[in-house]
């Protein structure tokens, strides 16, 4: 099927373009399975199949694309005309006249342990039937629910320069979950939000216990309806991966996104505090803050060959010692801003254009354990899983809740609150980054959701962090 | 002009929206003559022919067209289904040739699955069609306006979409439902400096050079009224106004999870309060999903068709739900033709007796906030949310506006905001189409008016 679309896609594919000229095919098929056991009950299994193609023109000056499902030769066809025919009425009219992209050949894959063609239909069920039983454990656990996704994506992108990458990923998503009530208080507990996806098969279930977290999260979810608020006030702060992930993303990744730092989100996303001169010499965050952007992650949600504009795959210091270093753009973007960036030009399927995206956004791990980052903690609150995530269009002022906290008093973890968050600035929160922990509490992670861009994608990216300590943060707990 | 005469603009020929509506109809009819015993299939079709073109400082950032047809199956028999999407191509023996492996994917995977006790999907053999006809501009007009627009000092950032949007239903029993519509939307603002900026949305169906020229003027006045020295609030409590726009956000957090079935039985709803404890919002306050005033289709997934209205809030207080046929199965009450994630497509928020004209005489002495961005929840069974102020807000000193205010975070309760502490709501409800493109255009709106509020809690 791909060699006979290749062909396809080399022969519509326009070699009159001139000078400047570029032009570009992306197929994209992807093909998903959605598995859920809802307090007992199997629901509804969701299939989906999806393939189309974009193609993309530069010509004349200017710069066209059509998305199209219909990859017949004359649907092909259709769409190259219809791109060029955009190419031809923004000619003059475009933030950059001529393409800075390669023709680029190679190839990626997934890596796969234990595919899941390996357990049938009705294996994946019991196991989350398996699961649902040991969420919903108590009366008050009023709603439950245990969840397994799994896609394959294929893509392939042609050039007219002779460019030919193609890319197979495999991906799963595990979710666990469990609400108790009592009265006008809820709490819901799960298997690390939705952040514990990667890429790979059935193994990517083991790389955060998902067959042993069941009993746990339905525990908490109870121990949550008895806990006191969290009280109010400056204190420590220590974030679990599962926390630090968003807040890497919201307050690092999306103001490093060199395309809002251009400009092209300010309607839509925002735009960002970081501005081009930054670069090189801003204090972002303490000497313990090391940052990377790194698609080479193996088994990581965002990990890849080369982003979709045919860009090979680097790993890259963001962030080093605490010092901004580089903004995350793709070749566009860095022809636009005269700056170095990295390779994060992405769709997130065939039906958009590639902009600049986080891919993989990383926290190194540091020297501390778990044990001497609390140890050192006179007051202060442990926070797990993020419920709730709100920044504002500069990425600066933000306010993150979480679903569960432990106090720390004495340099001990002593007892439970509920609603749990915390607020600051970006600009100055990772200043107060006072002790990382090392590889044992280091976690890979992702997000499937992350939204952006006009018209809007929704796209996977992954996080890797170990468990981090902020100093002095303003802390908050929920309504009485 | 037609649709059929107007697709979206370098639509291939013969690949009108009216031939979408015909080939849906007759490939389920097809696929009808492909089942076996006592088997049931329904169908989904949602799709577009639309025009994107990204602006950024008056310049085109990303133009192009997408043509997409997503194809839902769910083959059933008795009370075990699956299901699956695919995308069409629109070439026959193509996608008949898909649809073929589809159906016999779903059989071998039924096969596997249990009964699935809230399974429910209409039987009716009703055939409706709603279509909505447009005089589409062609893009180079948008092209040329946007650019006039953008002349002079104005830095334009936004987003034009453009184009047909159709949505199907239908079953192997005879149901036939369609409802498309061509439309357009210019969704932009336009900026100082830094993070100033005025926000507008010109949308519809016949693009209006005057009507378009009023907008712009209206944005350029407000970066005349943003061209002052702003000024930094400290966190506290504030009188404000809440522009439709900023209330419409307040609205939408609301309605995540806040007026669906499932959610009220399992104690998730952020309106918990209101139902566990007969807390009320204020008495002008009605709030409604009204099909009939928006523009999402008027039937769902399953094939069940949505009345006109159903009131959620009346007077302050809670009345009714969204009800989805799988959550009216299980919790055994009729369904209300709601989508299964039972949120509104259409809310409508009543008007108050507050005059538009002269609100800044009302407000005094506090703020006028334009629009809020990027809501969540700070404590969720109290509906507690936060957010930030964002555009065109300003400092208001006895009924003039003095200043554009530096962006601020509220972390507030609805019942405050819509409860005890709202002044009154404006006497007119602003019309607003979602201009959100996640997956494919919205067909959502609201219809929202302003609020006055006596005291906004800000954190940050």
């Amino acid at each position: 099927m791909l060699e006979t679309l290749t062909d396809r896609f080399r022969s519509v594919l326009p070699s009159d373009l001139g000078a400047g000229g570029y032009a570009s095919i992306r197929y994209v098929q992807s093909r998903s399975e959605g598995l859920s056991v809802r307090q007992g009950v199997v629901q509804p299994v969701r299939n989906s199949e999806e393939a189309g193609a974009m193609v993309t023109v530069w010509s004349g000056g200017g710069l066209g694309y059509a998305a199209t499902s219909d990859l017949t030769p004359s649907g092909l066809a259709t769409a190259v005309d219809r791109a060029r025919e955009w190419a031809h009425i923004t000619s003059g009219l475009g933030v950059l006249a001529e393409p800075p992209l390669a023709h680029t050949v190679g190839e990626y894959s997934s890596p796969v342990e234990r595919p899941w063609s390996d357990t049938t239909l009705t294996e994946r069920l019991d196991l989350l039937r398996r699961q649902d039983e040991l969420l919903g454990v108590d009366e008050r656990i009023v709603d439950w629910e245990a969840g397994l996704a799994h896609r394959v994506v294929d893509t392939m992108m042609v050039t007219n320069g002779g460019g030919m990458v193609t890319q197979h990923y495999e991906s799963t998503f595990p979710s666990l979950r469990a609400t108790a009530n009592e009265g006008a208080n809820t709490q819901t507990r799960t298997y690390g939000g939705h952040a514990f996806c990667g890429q790979g098969g059935v193994e990517v279930l083991d790389r955060h216990g998902f067959s042993d977290a069941a009993p746990r999260i339905a525990a908490q979810a109870l121990e949550l309806l008895s806990a006191p608020n969290c009280p109010t006030g400056v204190m420590d702060l220590v974030l679990a991966p599962d926390q630090m992930i968003l807040q890497i993303h919201e307050s690092i990744g999306h103001p490093l996104e060199l395309d809002r730092i251009l400009g092209d989100e300010r309607n839509y996303a925002g735009t960002s505090f970081v501005t081009p001169d930054m670069f090189g010499s801003y204090r972002y965050g303490s000497d313990l803050l090391n940052v990377t952007f790194d698609p080479t992650v193996p088994g990581q949600m965002a990990s890849y060959g080369f982003d979709d504009d045919g860009t090979p795959a680097r790993r890259e210091y963001l962030i080093e010692k605490g010092v901004l270093q580089r903004p995350m753009g793709g070749r566009i973007s860095q022809a636009r801003a005269g700056l170095r960036g990295v390779s994060n030009s992405r769709a997130c399927s065939w039906n958009r254009p590639p902009m600049d995206r986080m891919a993989n956004l990383n926290v190194e791990p540091g020297e501390s354990s778990f044990e001497e980052l609390i140890s050192s903690v006179e007051r202060g609150v442990y926070l797990e899983t993020n419920n709730s995530w709100s920044i504002d269009d500069s990425r600066n002022k933000f306010q993150f809740g979480t679903e569960y906290g432990v106090m720390i008093e004495n340099g001990e973890l002593t007892h439970t609150v509920r609603n749990p968050g915390y607020r600051g600035i970006s600009a100055t929160f990772w200043r107060s980054l006072s002790g990382v922990g090392d590889h044992s509490t280091w976690k890979v992670m992702g997000t499937p959701n992350c939204g952006k861009g006009e018209p809007n994608q929704v796209i996977e990216v992954g996080h890797a962090a170990p468990v981090c300590r902020f100093s002095d943060v303003e802390v908050f707990g929920g309504e009485q | 002009m037609s649709p059929e005469q107007n697709p979206a603009v370098g639509g291939p020929a013969g690949d009108t929206v009216g031939d979408v509506a015909s080939y849906f109809d007759e490939l389920v009819t097809w696929a009808t003559g492909h089942l076996s015993g006592e088997e049931v299939l329904t169908a989904t079709l949602g799709g577009e022919n639309s025009d994107f073109v990204r602006f950024n400082a008056g310049r085109v950032r990303q133009a192009g067209s997408v043509r997409q047809r997503e194809l839902g199956l769910d083959l059933i028999e008795g009370n075990r289904h699956t299901s699956s999407t695919l995308e069409l191509t629109q070439d026959t023996e193509i996608d008949r040739a898909r649809v073929l492996r589809t159906l016999e994917s779903l059989r071998e995977q039924r096969a596997m699955v249990p009964e699935d006790p809230y399974l429910v999907y209409s039987t009716s053999d009703v055939r409706t069609s709603t279509v909505r006809r447009a005089d589409l501009p062609e893009p180079a007009t948008v092209l040329g306006e946007v650019g006039e627009a953008a002349s002079g000092p104005a830095d334009l950032v936004g987003i034009y979409a453009a184009g047909d949007s159709f949505d199907g239903f239908a079953s192997s029993l005879g149901q036939r439902n369609w409802a498309q519509s061509a439309t357009f939307s210019l969704d932009w603002s336009m900026h100082l400096r830094a993070d100033k900026a005025a926000k507008n949305t010109y949308a519809g169906f016949d693009w209006d050079h005057d009507a378009f020229e009023t907008k712009v003027e209206w944005s350029r006045r407000q970066l005349r009224a943003l061209d002052r020295e702003p000024i930094s609030l400290s966190p506290g409590g504030y009188r404000v106004f809440l522009e439709p726009a900023a209330l419409r956000d307040i609205l939408e957090i609301m309605a995540w999870g806040g007026f669906g079935l499932k959610s009220h039985r399992t104690r998730q709803t952020p309106l918990l309060q209101m139902v566990t404890e007969g807390t009320r919002l204020h008495p002008t306050v009605t709030i409604s999903e009204n099909t009939a005033a928006g523009m999402a289709p008027d039937f769902q997934e399953q094939g069940f068709s949505r009345p006109d209205e159903v009131v959620l809030i009346s007077e302050g207080e809670y009345t009714g739900w969204l009800i989805s046929p799988r959550s009216g199965r299980e919790y055994g009450v009729e369904n209300n033709g709601a989508a299964s994630h039972e949120a509104p497509s259409s809310i409508d928020m009543a008007p108050g007796p507050l005059p538009r004209e002269g609100i800044l005489e009302e407000l005094g002495t506090g703020l006028y906030i334009g629009n809020l961005w990027y809501l969540n929840f700070s404590d969720r069974s109290a509906c507690r949310t936060t957010g930030m102020t964002r555009f065109g807000t300003f400092w208001v000193d006895q009924g003039e506006i003095v200043a554009p205010v530096n962006v601020l975070r509220f972390d507030d309760t609805a019942y405050n905001l819509l409860g005890q502490q709202l002044v009154g709501l404006t006497d007119e409800a602003e019309f607003m189409a979602d201009p959100s493109s996640y997956f494919r255009r919205s067909s959502d709106s609201a219809r929202v008016p302003g609020a006055l509020v006596a005291e906004m809690r800000f954190a940050l």
